[in-house]
């Protein structure tokens, strides 16, 4: 079940959606090495494993929560600190959609 | 169901979905203050600003709250749930997706029903949880809006606040029945106390999907969203107005374009918004740093068995008592009025009286003064020893009012104290009436002569001469009374 290829339209899409910007030789190479990840997927999905259910999670256990207190988070300073472009309290974007 | 919205042979399909924020004291995913309004940027943390390595934990009050609403509305709670990642680049989510929920909900489907003679049910897909967005400041661009914004400020004060997103199926065929489950809903979810379903802050927010068919259709056309829509007014008027574009296509024999639309409540009208991910591949995948979340059934039996009365079936309630549908939905949806209310008719033994009250002299001062029912300085124990006196005819209506406004304005004063204080006691006997009659009768020979000569409507103006005479006091239906016998003898 190996014959998944990718294409180099579909390479550019997953690579728009990541927001990656790629030269030719980087969707050809990286064409090959999803394809290489997609037909080792198939290869397990080709294994009789029908009955086992999804796992998920490396531990089998749930409702891992935490009780509702707040606690007070970073002073803005820091919170601020590595910020390419702070302004006196926020966090400065480029235009959007531009 | 109100009358369905239908021209020219296509009819309205709406659905909604309804974003809560819940009031929890932290956030879903860390500790930081879920708090309203504060400083940008002070309730932020290491998970919040999404530092690698910052590593979430859900918070355990708000999946309880979630489970909450998911049973006041109806629907059906599964063992396990589980938290998805759904990956979109926006300044306003750090992690560059948000942490919500796919293929299993905390809530699945339920049914609600908008009660009432032209009730109707909506149909829920599903309620899930998940993190709320950041708040962007748009510099530059017209009321904050994106749209020739020069760039954003960023506050992530609001990232990670516990969002529930309630899910209908497009079961709504008119803007006003919108409006309508939307306030209900929304009364509901106030009811058991998980939010405050503000939507000024934003702590209640509505999308509408908004589509027409031809009528009798069983398929559904293409539909548009509408984004936040921030009252109830606006969502009426909102989707009315994409119906009326959508019908102008239509018969244009243009094409809807499947779009996210903002409404313009100044103007009313609709322009498209630029798409978050153009692609709308969310690209949905189990999130690998929590846990699943069961709940038991023994959990569930308890959480049902503790929710209080509910606007629907407070609604039904107040109906079969006998009060008109529309003060009962008003008392319905109100719960501290309601709660009054039930206080109130359990000590004056009569329901549609205390109704009466509480619908009108109560709501006008509490209007007037801006405060709840529970703030009023007219009690239920207060206002009771006032109905007590009119309904035993101790002093009339008028009289009523003027107690209650005593009552308001000295919170030490009784009923009775300013009833003796004021001399606001009945005038009922025949004699003391009589004499009230005769000197009106005297003074007013005219009308006396008119309504003898067949003008009937003249009895109004001698009652009300009568009254003033009495200094109100007068007991209006004995006074009517003998008045019509004193004047045909």
């Amino acid at each position: 079940m190996s014959g998944v290829e990718l294409t180099a339209d579909e390479v550019r899409h997953v690579a728009a959606l990541a927001r990656l910007g790629l030269d030719d030789a980087e969707v050809e190479r990286l064409g090959r090495e999803l394809t290489s990840i997609l037909a080792h997927v198939n290869t397990i999905a080709a294994l009789p494993i029908a009955d086992v259910p999804p796992t998920k999670h490396s531990r089998d256990s749930a409702d891992s929560l935490r009780p509702d207190v707040a606690r007070p988070g970073l002073p803005r300073e820091d919170a601020l600190r590595n910020a390419p472009d702070p302004s006196a309290d926020g966090f400065r974007v480029p235009p959007i959609g531009a | 169901m109100s009358a369905p919205w239908q021209r020219d042979g296509y009819e309205a399909v709406i659905g909604l979905e309804i974003h809560v924020q819940l009031n929890t004291a932290s956030k879903m995913f860390c500790s930081c203050p879920n708090n309203f309004g504060d400083e940008p940027n002070t309730n932020v943390c290491m998970v919040c600003l999404a530092h690698p390595g910052a590593l979430p934990v859900a918070n355990a009050e708000a999946v309880r709250q979630s489970v909450r609403v998911g049973l006041a509305l109806g629907c059906q709670i599964p063992d396990v749930s589980e938290f998805s990642r759904k990956q979109y680049f926006y300044p306003d989510s750090p992690k560059a997706y948000q942490i919500s929920q796919y293929d299993q909900p905390l809530c699945g489907e339920g049914i609600f029903r908008v009660p009432g003679a032209d009730g109707f049910t909506v149909r829920l897909t599903r309620a899930h949880l998940e993190e709320d967005a950041a708040k962007m400041i748009h510099a530059g661009g017209e009321g904050g809006r994106i749209s020739g914004s020069a760039g954003s400020v960023v506050d992530f004060n609001r990232v990670g606040t516990p969002l529930l997103e309630i899910v209908t199926e497009p079961d709504i065929r008119s803007p006003e029945d919108a409006r309508r489950f939307l306030t209900l809903l929304r009364a509901t979810v106030i009811a058991i106390g998980a939010s405050e379903c503000d939507m000024e802050k934003g702590s209640l927010r509505a999308d509408a999907n908004v589509s027409i068919r031809p009528i009798g259709s069983t398929e559904y056309g293409t539909k548009t969203e509408l984004k936040n829509m921030n009252s109830f007014r606006f969502l009426e008027r909102g989707v009315e107005a994409e119906l009326e574009r959508q019908l102008g296509l239509v018969q244009a024999g243009e094409r809807i374009d499947q779009e996210t639309l903002h409404f313009d409540p100044t103007t009313g009208t609709l322009s498209s918004l630029r798409s978050k991910e153009q692609a709308h591949d969310y690209r949905y995948f189990p999130e690998p740093d929590l846990l699943p979340v069961t709940q038991d059934q023994e959990s569930l039996a308890a959480l049902a068995g503790h929710l209080p009365e509910l606007p629907v079936a407070r609604f039904d309630r107040l109906s079969e008592a006998g009060l008109v549908e529309a003060t009962a939905l008003v008392l319905a949806t109100d719960t501290g009025l309601a709660a009054y209310l039930d206080d109130l008719a359990l000590r004056t033994g009569d329901l549609k009286i205390a109704a009466n009250w509480v619908m009108g002299e109560l709501q006008a001062h509490l209007n007037a003064d801006a405060l709840s029912a529970v703030q009023s300085p007219v009690t239920p124990e207060r206002l009771a020893a006032l109905i007590a006196l009119v309904v035993d005819g101790t002093i009339n209506q008028t009289a009523a009012k003027e107690v209650f406004a005593a009552l308001v304005a000295d919170p030490a004063a009784t009923a009775a104290g300013v009833v003796q204080d004021r001399n606001l006691a009945q005038v009922g006997g025949d004699d003391a009436l009589g004499e009230i009659i005769d000197a009106v009768l005297a003074a007013h020979p005219d009308e006396v002569e008119a309504f003898r000569g067949g003008r009937e409507q003249v009895i109004g103006f001698l009652v009300g001469q009568c009254m003033k005479q009495s200094g109100g006091r007068a007991d209006a239906k004995a006074l009517q009374g003998l008045l019509r016998a004193r004047l045909s003898s």
